[in-house]
């Protein structure tokens, strides 16, 4: 028994912003507010603390099996749990990568065993994500997908799209698309642009993302399936996603930390700001923020890339793609979104909870009888991320040393706390 | 590194006089007066071997050459300096089988005229170098000998003689400075 | 007193006093040239390390010949540019080359900020000798050197740069270094190596597509090479280029009467440019190539000679 005494409630789904406190019962949420007493229970003091519905990270990057050398099941669901996050949503591109039923059942029973956070993988869409031919849906999706994506790759085909959105839609399984025109990607290290042409460094335009989510909004409406766009980073990618939406196609994206706060300008020959899909200008940078707060983007996800540092510390031109992100995300959003006034409290928990959920077709909510995961968080406190503390085992971020004011200060999954600042 | 004023060596008057005086020494000492010229080693060596040149102009009633010389490309001590070693050019109108008169302020180790013979002999082969100095103040470190000089005085290692002129200091006299902690 | 220079990595950054210091600094060592005996002994006893990950003759016989008139000695370490992709990572490279214990690190490598990744991890001045498509920081300067040889000053005069600009680190150093100088610089090319941030780049840049154009006025003209190698993306086809884009003699007369032509080399006569303009009296590319060497003589002193504690210059003495 856990009671969360005196925290200030926002549980989105039932537009709840109130003071009230939160009865734990095993691993549900058993009473709120006034009936939210026991005479046993351990008693937490969220006084001045936010409580929200465990948040959920879409996109991440969890290494094992393969590159366990960089992140392994158990260090990235310590560092989600350390940035607040109930449970997490890693890619298949492992080595092998996810395609199969029994990949996903190994990977559902290690993070069982060892992670200290929900862990709902996503399966690939093709077979090896090799683009030809479709990967074991229906087995993956019995052993625990929620979701599936080629995410490293595009979809290779319009075809290949069309198929999978067709086949996953009766399974209810969301097809996640990481959008890039191959022949204007290839060879390029960041955004195409004043900077890149000052650095001397291979660019790509904001059309290579942009033609690719033309073709996939498209099938999304001619197929009726259920289409989320991975990390949209430009403004020409999101008038598309808005276009879509009114015209009621089922059509959701997300954006990352690092792109709703970084720009192409901030890339030196530091690799630690090598992202994929690369850093944008800051006009995109402020169509972002628009959409976060509009409501056209659905949901913030981390896209947490933990690398080594051999495959990092190299010239840019061969540093590996990807920051880590589980730790700074709250903060990053606070900093950008909330503390300027862009979006409003519950939207903001919105960004990471209900709007997340919606993608996957679940609910996430604070209600007797629901699971017992929340996020706590504050608003004031101030606080310095360093990576050399991260519990990932990687430390390829641009934020280290980064102030912040307000994050997470507890999570909890299952009724169990999980992390406590 | 600071350094302070001890004695006075040489008045602007005592100076002159002293210039004067090697001016005529060199014109005796130089059997053909066609073939000399006079090289003035950066910084101070300069205006030294101009001045001494008006002074033997002056005795002879015609020009003498007059040249100068950067020794910082052949300085043995380039990793002590400090300060970012700046190069100049040199500029000396001939040197082979030319007798030339090296000129420089102060004398002491004997360093900067080894570097100063090393660059005369990367331009040509000179019939004859002798080394004209206004103070020879001692400790020497390699077997250098000056053939005209304006007086000699007797240092300590902490001393430094600084030999002021018009041209550079906007004054002209020659100190003996200490150096302070 | 000008801030100290620790590595030469990249035009941008510097001022144009810092650069007119180099120039300054070069000339004793045009001078040098014309000794009879060419050799010093001003680094003797110190070592530079010619990392060369690219293929290049002429800009690593430059270096070598410059450290060694010098009197430094000087370590080869050249990778085929196969190897490099098999790789050793330039991590591992920096680290061996820091091993070596050289006085100086002279390194061309196909990556962008290159010079600046090993400059970051080996405590030894560098030197950029080309790093990707970014800078070629000595070439800048050794045109320059030229340029204000031949004109008297680099203040204010009408450059046109003709080629494939957007992958060459040529042009950007001579943008760089050129624009701090006043000048008025005119990009020509085919359209798609030529876009639109160049602008951008630095003040005083402007793009022309028409290279009788960009001609006009010229008073120094810079023909770049074809840069063949370095595409990864579909080549134009040769007879394209030369029909509108090589520095004929006809062309050259539309600039003003006695421009001067540079060529960053190797030239391919016939292709960027014709025989008659590469041998005629406009060109300065052998100047280039002498000054090429003081240049590299003067940055190589600059960077290696010295490093001590806080005397006093004036007060070091004898």
């Amino acid at each position: 028994m856990l009671v969360i005494r005196k925290g200030r409630v926002i549980d989105p789904a039932s537009k709840t912003d109130a003071a009230m406190d939160v009865l734990i019962d095993g691993e549900r949420i058993a009473a709120l507010g006034a009936e939210a007493r026991a005479a046993d229970a351990e008693i937490v003091d969220a006084t001045g603390w936010i409580v929200a519905p465990g948040f959920i990270d879409l996109h991440c990057h969890l290494r094992e099996p393969g590159d366990e050398a960089s992140e392994t099941i158990e260090t990235g669901t310590r560092a989600a749990a350390c940035g607040g996050f109930a449970a997490v949503c890693p890619m298949p591109n492992t080595r092998p990568v996810n395609d199969n039923a029994s990949m996903t059942r190994a990977i559902v029973e290690r993070a069982a065993a060892a992670g200290r956070v929900r862990v709902w993988p996503i399966g690939a869409v093709s077979a090896g994500s090799g683009g030809e031919g479709l990967a074991e849906i229906a087995g993956m999706k019995e052993a625990g997908i929620v979701a599936v994506s080629d995410d490293g790759h595009p979809v290779a085909t319009a075809k290949l799209l069309r198929q999978a959105m067709e086949y996953c839609r009766p399974l209810g399984l969301p097809v996640i698309d990481h959008c890039e025109e191959p022949s204007l990607f290839a060879g390029a290290v960041m955004r195409e642009g004043l900077p890149s042409t000052r650095l001397g460094l291979a660019g790509m335009p904001a059309a290579a993302e942009s033609i690719a989510v033309s073709r996939d909004v498209q099938i999304a409406g001619l197929t009726g399936g259920r289409l989320h766009i991975a990390h949209l980073s430009s403004r020409a990618s999101l008038e598309l996603v808005r276009e879509a939406k009114k015209r009621g196609w089922a059509v959701t994206c997300e954006v990352t930390p690092h792109h709703f706060t970084l720009t192409d300008e901030e890339v030196g020959y530091d690799s630690r700001y090598k992202v994929n899909p690369p850093l944008a200008s800051p006009e995109d940078r402020d169509a972002l923020v628009d959409g976060l707060a509009d409501g056209s983007v659905d949901a913030i996800a981390t896209d947490h890339a933990p690398h080594e540092r051999a495959k990092k510390d190299v010239e840019f031109d061969r540093a590996a793609f990807g920051m880590t992100g589980f730790e700074t995300a709250l903060g990053l959003a606070l900093e950008r979104l909330y503390h300027p006034g862009r979006i409003s409290l519950i939207r903001l928990v919105e960004l990471f909870t209900t709007g997340p959920a919606g993608v996957l077709g679940i609910g996430r909510r604070i209600a007797p009888g629901e699971a017992a995961d929340l996020t706590l968080f504050s608003l004031h406190h101030q606080w310095t991320f360093r990576s050399k503390h991260s519990a990932s085992r990687s430390r390829n971020t641009p934020f280290d040393g980064r102030s912040f004011r307000g994050g997470p200060v507890m999570t909890i999954v299952g009724g169990r706390i999980v992390y406590r600042r | 590194m600071r350094v302070v004023d001890k004695t006075q060596l040489m008045s602007a008057t005592e100076f002159d006089r002293t210039l004067q005086r090697l001016a005529h020494e060199i014109v005796e000492k130089t059997p053909q007066l066609e073939a000399l010229v006079l090289v003035g080693i950066r910084r101070r060596g300069v205006p030294l071997a101009r001045r001494l040149a008006r002074h033997i102009e002056a005795i002879l009633g015609r020009a003498v050459e007059v040249g100068s010389l950067d020794i910082t490309l052949y300085r043995d001590d380039l990793s002590t300096v400090a300060q970012q070693p700046v190069v100049q050019a040199s500029d000396i109108p001939s040197v082979d089988d030319r007798d030339i008169v090296l000129v420089d302020d102060v004398l002491y180790t004997g360093r900067t005229t080894r570097a100063a013979m090393n660059g005369l002999f990367d331009l040509g082969r000179p019939r004859r170098v002798r080394l004209c100095v206004m103070i020879d103040r001692g400790h020497r470190e390699l077997p250098i000998e000056a053939s005209f000089i304006g007086r000699v005085v007797q240092t300590s290692a902490t001393e430094i003689i600084e030999v002021r002129m018009q041209e550079i200091d906007q004054e002209e006299r020659v100190m003996l400075v200490d150096r302070v902690p | 007193m000008l801030e100290r220079l620790r590595h030469l990595l990249a035009i941008e950054p510097l001022s144009a006093e810092q650069i007119s210091f180099l120039l300054d600094q070069a000339k004793p060592f045009q001078q040098i040239q014309r000794h009879p005996l060419k050799k010093l002994a001003t680094l003797r006893g110190k070592s530079v390390v010619l990392a060369f990950f690219e293929a290049s003759t002429r800009t690593r016989i430059s270096f070598g010949t410059a450290a060694a008139r010098l009197g430094a000695d000087t370590m080869a370490l050249q990778a085929e540019s196969s190897s490099l992709k098999k790789g050793e990572s330039l991590m591992d490279t920096a680290q061996t080359l820091e091993a070596m214990k050289p006085d100086c690190i002279v390194i061309r490598h196909a990556a962008s900020g290159a010079a600046q990744f090993v400059s970051e991890r080996v405590g030894v001045p560098v030197i950029n000798a080309g790093d990707g498509l970014h800078e070629h920081p000595t070439q800048a300067l050794l045109d320059a050197l030229t340029i204000r040889d031949r004109r008297g000053s680099l203040d204010g005069l009408a450059i046109t740069i003709l080629g494939d600009i957007l992958h060459s680190r040529v042009a950007r150093s001579n943008i760089h270094l050129l624009s701090k100088f006043g000048a008025a610089i005119t990009l020509c090319g085919p359209a798609m190596w030529l876009p639109a941030e160049l602008e951008r780049l630095a003040p005083g840049v402007r793009r022309s597509f028409r290279v009788e154009e960009a001609l006009e006025g010229a008073e120094v003209v810079m023909a770049l090479r074809v840069q063949q190698e370095r595409l990864n993306e579909p080549a134009l086809p040769p007879d394209e280029y030369v029909r509108l884009y090589q520095l004929t003699e006809a062309r050259l007369s539309g600039a003003r009467p006695g421009a001067l032509v540079l060529h960053p080399g190797p030239m391919i006569r016939g292709f960027e440019i014709e025989p008659a303009v590469a041998d005629g009296a406009q060109s300065c590319v052998l100047e280039q190539v002498t000054n090429g060497l003081a240049v590299r003589m003067a940055l190589l002193f600059l960077l290696i000679g010295g490093a001590g504690g806080p005397e006093d210059l004036a007060h070091a003495g004898d």
